[in-house]
């Protein structure tokens, strides 16, 4: 595996497989009584939050803790990054102070990668989200949880149907699962108004859908993207009402889905815009279960990429 | 250091001309006195050196007055004389904005202080570039700086109306309009060309027709009052259509390329790096291909440097933050030569034309761009075109050190500038001489 983790290209069929099978592992081991292992003990990671995200924070925050990892958490409110600190002195700050891993959400795509490449830092750097770039731990909790859904596959995802829907363009989840999902064999269908697809899409490894009907009872995945709406303010779409009539998940919609295909959502969620409350909740939902295969996924990223202890020394 | 004054007589012995003719030029004071066999003065040996009419850069950011961090006219002029220049033209969009006679005539000014190249101030077309009043174009044409080329650059005259007004208003002295096309709805925080990179890169898009449309556009403006038009920095292969169906139709347009849109292409982008931000952005390969041959056949008459100096911390730094811009005037021959001359797109001759006597005809610049003949001026560059180079940021005269070819070996190494007789760039070094 190479030293950070930028983007899903970063990583190697065998590094997913890898992570995928650490963090199933790692779940085994931390349903004791135990939570916590010792194999990140005196290591310093730091949380660089230049946008909001508390959920992501707090996934990789507990991820570090349970591996004995010294957390620090860095956002920009209130900090000198808010009084116009750039990105380079923020870097060189953190590592005078001895960070060993960098974990970046930033607004900017490709800030992640500039902290990586620009020999401002030499810590392992984490992209925990890079403006509409790419995001992609979460890409990867969300084929370990696909993974567990469909065990028989042993994380080999080929013929699967996965449907990606809403707000491909903003999305930095839907590239990262793009390039993910089709690396372990998916066929990945993008439902969205064409508005909300990139300009050069048909360059991707994928099939375009305009609409959500016509396939969904072929589908074995079905992703909701959360809509910003600010999107609206720039003719996206019409409005939030139109939106959720063509593009959002429905009961209907629901009642016609294959029998064990299931529903994700990376949060937060908009109810009763891009999902109703009753597709959310329902059994097919494994919402709740990404965010514990978050914190699980985490852990082994962290682990494998810090070269931690062998998990069989520890466990 | 030369020891060569405005009053001496010296020979350029055994130079090529870009036709191939190899002669002896006679320079006596700011003109040249005869050219053939004959030689007078210090010889300077120019065996298998070409001398050419000195370049002219019709579109330059000097950054001075307001943003002498980054660039001067004095650094300015140091740069383009390393470049091969011996006349510039200061783009409008200084803190003050160039919109009165009273700023325009201090560049200008600053040009003559320096005394390295000609220094010709463009006057923007509205006030503060806000795209909503005309500046005072009539007394930044009347001014001692004579300004005749006027643009937003950097803004687009968004406004039909406005431009419309703009273009005639300049037919009362014989000034053009030089347009940044841009329409500002369709490029809100644009990062980079859209197409398939800016898809997977995440990266908010500036399409082709957001060029495009206001090309089309202005030329039917220009037609129909009869007005004259240059386009600034073309980057698409529609927009190189666009010029070519109006030259057919005989509407008074001319159009210039940048030395950076005929080199590189959006893939750059993807190592994230704000080096390769600029304004337009960086194309793809079909459009870097139109621009060549557009530059070939005539369609586009020059190249243009969009010389930008920006301070390091300005691009250091994550990419949307980031300014626009790239450094053009140390290399914009070589990558002319690279691009178009050693490719057989083109000939000396025609690279005169293109980087010389075009862009000097378009800004009306009396004392440029003028075939090397006897009783003309003395404003010519020696070049090396054997010789290579590798870019260093490290050694730029410029002020700054945003340039994109940091670490490229180019082809053909300017050696010698001359500025109406004066020496000012000697062995490819400022002679720290000029012009009084």
């Amino acid at each position: 595996m190479k030293n950070h983790l930028l983007s899903i290209n970063d990583l190697t069929k065998e590094d997913v497989l890898s992570i995928i099978s650490t963090a199933a592992e790692l779940e085994k081991i931390t349903e004791g009584p135990t939570k916590k292992l010792p194999t990140l003990r005196g290591r310093t990671i730091v949380n660089l939050f230049f946008e909001d995200s508390t959920r992501t924070r707090i996934s990789f925050e507990t991820a570090a803790k349970r591996l004995s990892a010294d957390v620090i958490n860095f956002s920009a409110k209130g900090s000198s990054v808010s009084k116009g600190e750039s990105l380079k002195d923020t870097a060189q700050t953190l590592q005078a102070m001895g960070a060993d891993a960098v974990v970046i959400r930033h607004g900017s795509s490709g800030a992640a990668q500039r902290l990586a490449d620009s020999g401002w830092i030499s810590a392992t750097v984490i992209n925990a989200g890079d403006g509409t770039h790419e995001h992609p731990t979460q890409a990867l909790l969300d084929a370990f949880t696909i993974a567990k859904r469909f065990p028989e596959r042993k994380a080999d995802f080929t013929g699967l149907r996965i449907a990606i829907v809403g707000d491909i363009l903003h999305s930095r989840v839907a590239r990262s699962n793009v390039l993910l999902l089709t690396k372990l064999g998916a066929q990945v269908t993008l439902v969205a108004p064409p508005t909300l697809l990139p300009v050069g899409v048909e360059s991707w490894p994928v099939r375009i859908s305009y609409e959500l009907d016509s396939e969904l009872e072929q589908f074995d995945v079905v992703m909701m993207l959360r809509i910003q709406l600010e999107r609206m303010t720039n003719f996206y779409f019409p409005n939030e009402r139109e939106y959720s009539r063509r593009y959002g998940l429905n009961e209907d919609r629901l009642l016609r889905m294959k029998k064990e295909a299931i529903v994700m959502h990376p949060g937060p969620m908009n109810r009763g815009l891009e999902i109703s409350a009753a597709s959310a909740d329902s059994s097919r939902s494994v919402i709740v279960d990404q965010v514990g295969n978050g914190v699980l996924t985490r852990m082994a990223v962290l682990y494998l990429l810090l070269g931690g202890a062998t998990l069989g020394e520890v466990s | 250091m030369s020891k060569i004054s405005t009053n001496d007589v010296y020979t350029l012995k055994g130079v090529s001309l870009a036709d191939g003719t190899v002669l002896n030029i006679v320079i006596s004071g700011s003109t040249i006195a005869s050219l053939g066999s004959e030689s007078d003065g210090e010889i300077i040996d120019c065996t298998g050196l070409m001398a050419l009419p000195g370049f002219v850069d019709l579109h330059t950011h000097l950054r001075e007055p307001g943003k002498e961090d980054s660039e001067t006219v004095l650094t300015g002029s140091r740069a383009a004389v390393v470049g091969g220049y011996t006349a510039i033209s200061a783009m409008a969009n200084t803190s003050p904005v160039a919109d009165t006679a009273g700023v325009v005539e201090q560049v200008f000014r600053l040009g003559k202080e320096a005394g390295l190249c000609e220094v010709f101030p463009i006057g923007a077309v509205t006030v503060g570039l806000l795209g909503e009043r005309l500046s005072e174009i009539g007394a930044m044409a009347e001014s001692a700086a004579a300004v005749r080329v006027f643009s937003d650059d950097g803004k687009c005259v968004s406004d039909p109306l406005v431009m419309r007004r703009a273009l005639e208003y300049v037919k009362s002295f014989g000034g053009i309009i030089a347009q940044h096309a841009q329409d500002p709805r369709l490029t809100e925080n644009s990062q980079m060309n859209e197409g398939e990179v800016s898809s997977r890169l995440g990266l908010a898009g500036w399409p082709a027709v957001a060029e495009e449309a206001i090309i089309a556009r202005d030329i039917l403006l220009a037609d129909h009052v009869k007005s004259r038009l240059h386009i600034c920095h073309l980057t698409t292969r529609g927009g190189v259509e666009l010029v070519r169906w109006a030259k057919s139709q005989g509407i008074n347009v001319t159009a210039e390329v940048t030395p950076h849109h005929l080199l590189l292409t959006d893939e750059l982008v993807e190592s994230y790096d704000p080096i390769y931000k600029v304004n337009p952005p960086l194309r793809t390969q079909a459009d870097v291909l139109a621009l060549r041959e557009g530059l070939a056949d005539g369609t586009i008459d020059i190249v243009a440097t969009d010389h930008a100096p920006h301070p390091t911390e300005d691009k250091e730094c994550e990419w949307s933050a980031a300014a626009f811009g790239m450094l053009g005037l140390e290399t914009a021959l070589s990558v002319v030569v690279k691009t178009m001359v050693e490719t057989g797109a083109i000939t000396w001759s025609k690279l005169v034309e293109v980087m010389s006597i075009n862009p000097a005809k378009i800004g009306g610049y009396d004392r440029q761009g003028k075939p090397l003949q006897v009783g003309g001026p003395a404003n010519i560059v020696v070049v090396n075109p054997t010789a290579e180079w590798i870019v260093d940021r490290g050694h730029m005269a410029s002020k700054s050190r945003n340039t994109p070819f940091h670490g490229m070996t180019l082809p053909t190494k300017v050696l010698h500038t001359i500025f109406e007789g004066v020496f000012v760039l000697k062995d490819a070094e400022l002679t720290g001489a000029k012009h009084e």
